[in-house]
């Protein structure tokens, strides 16, 4: 066979640690990079999570608490929102599960350049750093222009942060967008030249599909969000026009003169849907596998789930300005971004439909991955049925800018990831610590954040009333009736305990490593290869003396007339009869 | 078992949370009923394919939890199922795009028979400008804007004299006539957005932007503007109004209108003082123009016609009269003392931004900003 041509890694030298530094540290073993995306994502979303705390806090009691104030309130609105898409949501998703799973789950001893992805995650470390600079003391704060970040807004006084503040989130953005860069260049060539013999592309597990896509979306679309970076930073700085047309703030003169806010919002866009892909996309393959392995049956339909993949990567780069409805670019784009935002319904639909068939007629185990792949199920169906409310241009039209679309985007794209992530981390902790974490807790965890999150999120569909509001009833105003009030405050009191609930979760996390039951190598009795090392945890090279060999896809569950419920990756077909 | 049961749970309060829940849309006030109906129609497609696909998740996972001695079916595939499930949902998106294009159309396309408006937007608040007998209006550039001209009218254009331009925060449009709303701002992004008419638009600085509607309901209160894109620190509070009237009631307010050419001729007799219009300049330079007008309009603070040795009521329950000791305190430390219904949104100006004897020239202002009969433009 022609593959057996191709240089496998067998007898690469491998990179030898000699000291702490260079073993937790400066390592170039995917799996510590793995490891270290994820506790420093894991911190900042914490942060996130307590800027959330501030912004409900103004929501559901308003004038409360005095040292809210507006400034205050609208910072934590932008950080928030751009920690948890960027510093959360896509580090982790790509740079520790895609660091953790790629090499493994393909049979490769590492990622191909192992340097560059330990440089990878320190540009990423100082992208946060420079981030969190904007809360430097003495400072004005960071930017409070939402994270959106749309000029004129962002960088005029009338903004919180318009000076230091928005120069320190684009500077982290453009430093983030090396990091993403450097990392995925590696994610793309692992998996296309560093699988083992016999994985072939259509024998992948779902979540190297998803990886995958979602790896070269971001490297198409990262580039728009960095060059609009550069040229906002430029009319800020410099006074450049880029995005800046001739304006009168508060009776003062610019010296701007025609640039155009729509570009940038373009450009924005032309990065921001793809990014909701980018976190979408190995959500997707992740709960694939899990569903898959719980659920002790094969995944339904695998190759019209990797070409759904597909598809909806490449539509992403042509929906856009489904953002921009409302935005006054000419009308007639609504009739196109609205046909391709519908038409990219399909192939998601057939994912879900794909999703819950593999549940008909299987042996499902509830452990706590498969309770949170279920619920992920769930949420992303709501929050993928109100896009095609928001999708179709003329729907969008009385609900832009209300909180049906926060309610939509949170179900979709935060809270319906962040429970793959958790489900991920339940699933994989095993492997990565070599002990389970502790099941009661976990249950509990998950309980009050399923519950919590949906409790949250599927009433706010019904407030008809603008988002990004400090305060509603203004003057004479009406616009928000008594039973909003109440609902607004049931919001708030149902965060701070899902909030709470997130350290139960940190406490299961740092307690079982230590005194964690042991877990064995396969303790889910799964088929794909990151469950077949020689030792668990794996250690640095990942496979011994010898690379696996693949003889099968990853969704040999219940076969029938076979001895077990699960057949590994690298286990040998029977001979023909 | 807990999982299927939550999960029913969890559809069940979901389909009567639709039904039954105190929230729902404000009763609609515009022609755009269509834009309803879309709603309505994706409301129930979505609605029924979300219990489809709860309920069978219900059954799955209630039927279909381990047992030890059962066993998974194996069927990887299952390409007659997939097609019709495609199928179907292909057929499901159609039913909502078709008639969701369509009534975009009409969205596009104003009547014929359209009358036009101008909203201004600036942080943080609205203007409005309707076009004058001629029907046409005068060109415009931010650049013309002075404590004189706030529309930055160009006094070259001859198309502007007859101009009536709308201060203060409160539109008034006649009931069953279409009207062709032209977006404008002088600074960044705005939303003008009045829920009962559903239609919205951004204003973008530096274009035109534009929605249609026509107004169909005379109610008592005025319809509430809300501001729908963040524009700043003082975003929530950018409020306005529309009152929509009899076609006879409107002509009568618009009558008290100032033309563009009123305008002008009233500040070419403007009597204020050296010292006045020094505070003036001020007030523009500083920023104080922002969030104080000096037209009675409420923007975010308090206007500053009219204010001077008033007695005002506080946040606290006290009150204070203005006078120079409450000025200053307002501007050192502005706090303090929160007129009531306001909201403590401004910063403080120490010394080194407003000097003592700047803030005498804004005394000055303020005591000489009384209503003068020429410009009586409150629309309320």
């Amino acid at each position: 066979m022609a593959q057996a041509e191709i240089p496998y890694q067998e007898a690469i030298p491998l990179h030898d640690p000699h000291s702490w530094i260079t073993k937790y540290w400066f390592s170039q073993d995917h799996k510590v990079i793995a490891v270290q995306y994820g506790i420093t994502a894991v911190a900042v979303g914490l942060v996130a999570l307590v800027l959330s705390w501030i912004m409900r806090t103004q929501i559901g009691f308003p004038g409360m608490f005095e040292w809210i104030t507006p400034d205050i309130y609208y910072q934590s609105v932008t950080m928030h929102g751009m920690i948890m898409v960027i510093y959360l949501l896509t580090a982790f998703l790509l740079g520790s599960f895609g660091n953790y799973l790629v090499p493994l789950m393909l049979g490769a001893r590492d990622m191909v350049f192992p340097f560059v992805n330990m440089i990878s995650y320190h540009v990423y470390f100082a992208s946060v750093i420079i981030l969190m600079l904007g809360y430097w003391p003495g400072m004005e704060g960071p930017t409070g222009a939402g994270w959106t970040l749309y000029p004129p807004q962002a960088i005029l006084s009338g903004t919180p942060g318009a000076d230091w503040g928005i120069l320190t989130m684009l500077a982290s953005l453009a430093v983030f967008i090396v990091a993403f860069t450097m990392g995925g260049l590696n994610y793309i060539t692992t998996i296309l030249q560093a699988r083992t013999r016999g994985m072939t592309m259509m024998r992948m597990p779902l979540s190297i599909w998803g990886i995958g896509m979602a790896t070269v979306l971001g490297l198409l679309a990262f580039p728009a969000l960095f060059v609009s970076a550069i040229m906002m930073t430029l009319d800020n700085v410099l006074g450049t026009s880029f995005f800046m047309p001739a304006i009168s703030t508060a009776g003062a003169d610019h010296e701007y003169e025609g640039g155009s806010p729509l570009l940038f919002q373009h450009l924005f866009w032309f990065f921001g849907h793809p990014e909701v892909y980018i976190v979408a996309l190995p959500a997707f393959g992740v709960v694939s596998d899990l569903i898959s392995v719980h659920a002790r049956k094969n995944i339904f339909g695998y190759r019209l789930m990797v070409w759904a993949i597909v598809a909806i990567g490449g539509l992403s780069f042509i929906v856009w300005a489904h953002h921009m409805y409302v935005a006054g670019m000419h009308p007639y784009f609504g009739f196109f971004f609205a046909t391709t935002t519908l038409i990219i319904a399909v192939p998601t639909a057939i994912k879900v439909y794909n999703w819950t068939l593999t549940l008909w007629r299987a042996n499902i185990r509830f452990t706590v991955p498969m309770l949170f792949a279920i619920a992920f199920v769930l949420t992303f169906v709501v929050g993928g049925l109100t896009g095609l409310f928001l999708g179709n241009v003329i729907v969008d039209v009385p609900l832009s800018d209300t909180y049906f679309v926060v309610a939509h985007f949170h179900m979709v794209m935060g809270v319906a990831p962040i429970l793959v992530i958790f489900g991920g981390i339940y699933h994989w902790y095993p492997k990565i610590t070599g002990r389970m974490l502790n099941d009661t807790i976990g249950r509990i965890h998950f309980w009050i954040t399923f519950i919590g999150t949906y409790a949250i999120y599927f009433p706010m569909h019904f407030l008809a009333i603008p988002r990004r509001y400090y305060e509603y009833n203004v003057g004479e105003s009406a616009i928000l009736t008594q039973s909003m009030d109440i609902l607004n405050q049931s919001i708030t009191i149902t965060a701070y305990i899902v909030g709470i609930a997130q350290f139960l979760f940190i406490y299961n996390l740092i307690v079982s490593y230590r005194r964690g039951r042991e877990a064995g190598d396969n303790p889910w009795e799964a088929n794909s290869l990151e469950w077949r090392t020689p030792q668990t945890p794996p250690v640095h090279g990942n496979w011994g003396e010898q690379l696996p060999t693949v003889h099968r896809w990853a969704y040999d569950y219940s076969v029938p007339g076979e001895e077990t419920d699960f057949i590994p990756q690298d286990v040998p077909r029977k001979a023909q009869a | 078992m807990a999982v299927a049961i939550f999960l029913l749970i969890i559809v069940i309060v979901s389909v009567l949370l639709s039904f039954f829940s105190p929230w729902q849309f404000t009763e609609i006030a515009s022609n755009w009923g269509y834009i309803d109906f879309t709603v309505i129609l994706t409301f129930w497609i979505c609605g029924i394919v979300f219990v489809l696909i709860g309920l069978f998740m219900v059954y799955t996972t209630w039927k279909f939890r381990y047992r030890a001695d059962a066993r998974a079916d194996y069927e990887p595939e299952n390409p007659r199922l997939e097609w019709w499930l495609t199928i179907v949902t292909t057929i499901g998106v159609v039913a909502m795009l078709a008639p969701g294009l369509i009534v975009w159309n009409d969205f596009v396309n104003p009547p014929d028979d359209v009358q036009e408006v101008e909203v201004l937007s600036k942080q943080w608040g609205w203007a409005f400008r309707f076009p004058g007998e001629d029907g046409k209006f005068g060109t415009v550039h931010v650049d013309n804007i002075d404590a004189d001209n706030s529309f930055g009218m160009n006094t070259a254009d001859p198309n502007g004299e007859d101009d009536v331009l709308v201060q203060g925060n409160t539109l008034h449009l006649p009931v069953d006539q279409a009207y062709k709303v032209l977006l404008r701002s002088n600074d960044v992004l705005h939303d003008f957005w009045v829920p009962e008419f559903r239609a919205k638009m951004d204003a973008v600085p530096g274009m035109v932007t534009y929605f249609w509607f026509t107004p169909t309901r005379i109610q008592q209160e005025p319809y509430e503007v809300v501001c729908a894109e963040l524009c700043g620190r003082g975003h929530y509070t950018m409020r306005g109004w529309v009152k929509v009237d009899t076609q006879d009631d409107f002509q009568s307010w618009l009558d008290t209108q100032p033309t563009w050419a009123d305008v002008q001729a009233a500040t070419a007799l403007d009597a204020m003082s050296p010292e006045a219009k020094r505070g003036r300049e001020i007030w523009a330079a500083e920023g104080c123009n922002a969030c104080h007008s000096l037209d009675g309009s409420a923007v975010v603070g308090p206007t500053w016609l009219n204010l001077w040795n008033t007695t005002r009521n506080l946040a606290d329950g006290t009150t204070a009269t203005v006078d120079e000791a409450y000025f200053v305190e307002s501007i050192r430390e502005p706090a303090v003392k929160i007129v009531e219904g306001f909201s403590p949104a401004m910063i403080a100006y120490d010394e080194a931004t407003v000097t003592e004897d700047e803030i005498q020239a804004l005394i000055a202002l303020l005591k000489e900003s009384v209503d003068a009969p020429e410009d009586a433009a409150d629309g309320t």
